[in-house]
């Protein structure tokens, strides 16, 4: 009976993993491309990353998650309806989530990618650009590498800090193990349990990604180990 | 758009505002203080010790804010022995709930935030401190503490920042602090779209103010850890 509810819990861990992956895809993405606008030669772009990093982390998780979720669709439905339409938006709980998660976390991405383009000296692309390498090509091989060895640290802790950020999604109604683990504690009286269940869940990842990040540094920091000994 | 609501709802806006700063700074406070006392005991020579708050801290770093705060507003129910005692009067009262949790994860977080900045105090200041004969606890008061707090500066300021803005979860826990007033209002009136941006836009402010003063702060106490220009 109790171990019934358990598996129904762990099961919906699956659905927490689905939204942190997705939501840091969108991030990782959101992160390179804001980046690249900080430190290209647009004073407008610089202008723009600038504002969405600041607004987006100076506003609480939970307070851009209820906006995404619940004000954004009231803005659209009004312009809609202004117009004379009689189209209606709703996000998905999962949606909302991932369209949060992405955007707060692309905003810490950007700075901890824009942290480690600076840390590849110009000269290598120069040198890249005068032995003939497009660009695509340079960014490929020469930047990305160096990048990947650089944003690490600021990477694994965007990313714990993103698995984390996913149990307030379960407040929009999403059906993820936080969610599950609320049910369970309401249907048998045992709340300590259900919630310290789920919090292994997390700890559990949490663990398994700090062991993954280390093995995953190791192996983009050999050249560097071995010229500095 | 239906912005006299929140005109007429602003001084709920600044109540909740009031009871945001109120949880922000006592949670700050007390998990300064106990931070100091576990950061110069993280690398203590007690193994035991060392291990004990490493665990503790990987425990409520490792886990998500709104577990530890339902764990403890939800889960200490579950025990009758705690229900009959005379502590349950504080520990159901959501209040008392909100700022053990929030002290006991921002100590977590603090605590290595320092015990990070004293690792990087050269041994050369300490063993000076021995030569002059100070006695260990002259030694932190002199010179583990303001290297220690001079050196996390930027770091426990985002994590001020953090604070702040964590103390939106206490609305899940029927708090009226600026994130609950937003919900409210949003389930009074059927507006979704004002008491949110009125909220984030408090927040924002807040969170300006803070960072600012952090500024200010670094500036003021930890120039001299910076590059000298010219």
């Amino acid at each position: 009976m109790l171990s019934d509810y358990i598996a129904t819990v762990l099961g919906a861990g699956w659905i927490s993993l689905q939204l942190a992956f997705i939501s840091l895809v969108l991030a990782v993405v959101l992160g390179l491309l804001g980046a690249l606008c900080k430190r290209s030669g647009s004073r407008v772009l610089r202008f723009m990353v600038g504002v969405y990093t600041t607004v987006v982390r100076g506003v609480p998780d939970l307070v851009l998650m209820l906006l995404i979720f619940y004000s954004f669709p009231a803005l659209l439905n009004q312009w809609f309806e202004s117009m004379g339409s009689m189209y209606t938006v709703e996000f998905s709980p999962f949606v909302a989530g991932c369209a949060t998660l992405g955007l707060i976390f692309g905003a810490y991405m950007t700075e901890t990618f824009r942290g480690a383009l600076q840390g590849i000296p110009h000269g290598q692309v120069e040198a890249a650009y005068a032995y003939g390498l497009g660009r695509v090509r340079t960014f490929r091989s020469i930047v990305l590498p160096q990048m990947i060895r650089l944003a690490l640290p600021g990477f694994t802790n965007n990313w714990l800090v993103l698995v984390k950020a996913t149990a307030l999604v379960s407040l929009l109604g999403l059906q993820d193990i936080m969610f599950r683990a609320r049910g369970a504690a309401e249907a048998t009286g045992k709340p300590f349990t259900f919630y310290l269940l789920a919090g292994g869940f997390y700890l559990a990842i949490t663990v398994l990604s700090l062991g993954v990040l280390v093995w995953v540094g190791r192996r983009y920091s050999m050249g560097v180990k071995e010229l500095s000994r | 758009m239906s912005w006299d609501v929140i005109a007429d709802n602003f001084a709920r806006f600044l109540d909740g505002a009031q009871l945001t700063l109120l949880l922000t700074v006592i949670a700050l406070g007390i998990a300064f203080t106990l931070s100091i006392v576990l950061a110069l005991l993280r690398d203590s020579p007690r193994w035991w010790l060392r291990h004990m708050i490493g665990a503790y801290t990987l425990v409520f770093r490792g886990t998500p804010l709104l577990i530890q705060l339902f764990l403890i507003y939800y889960g200490l129910a579950q025990f009758e022995m705690l229900r009959q005692s005379f502590v349950w009067p504080w520990l159901s009262s959501p209040l008392i709930c909100v700022l053990i949790a929030f002290v006991l994860n921002t100590t977590a977080y603090t605590t290595e935030i320092f015990a990070g900045g004293l690792r990087h105090l050269p041994p050369g200041e300490i063993e000076a401190a021995r030569a002059y004969g100070m006695s260990p606890w002259t030694q932190a008061r002199r010179i583990l503490l303001p290297a220690m707090l001079t050196r996390s500066l930027s770091l426990y300021g985002n994590e001020t920042i953090m604070m702040l803005h964590a103390t939106s979860l206490a609305s899940t826990v029927t708090l009226m602090e600026i994130t609950g007033v937003a919900r409210n209002i949003t389930l009074n009136y059927y507006i979704q779209f004002e008491p949110y941006v009125t909220a984030g836009a408090l927040y924002l402010l807040l969170t300006f103010v803070l960072v600012g003063a952090f500024r200010f702060a670094e500036w003021r106490w930890a120039a001299y850890l910076q590059p000298r220009r010219g």
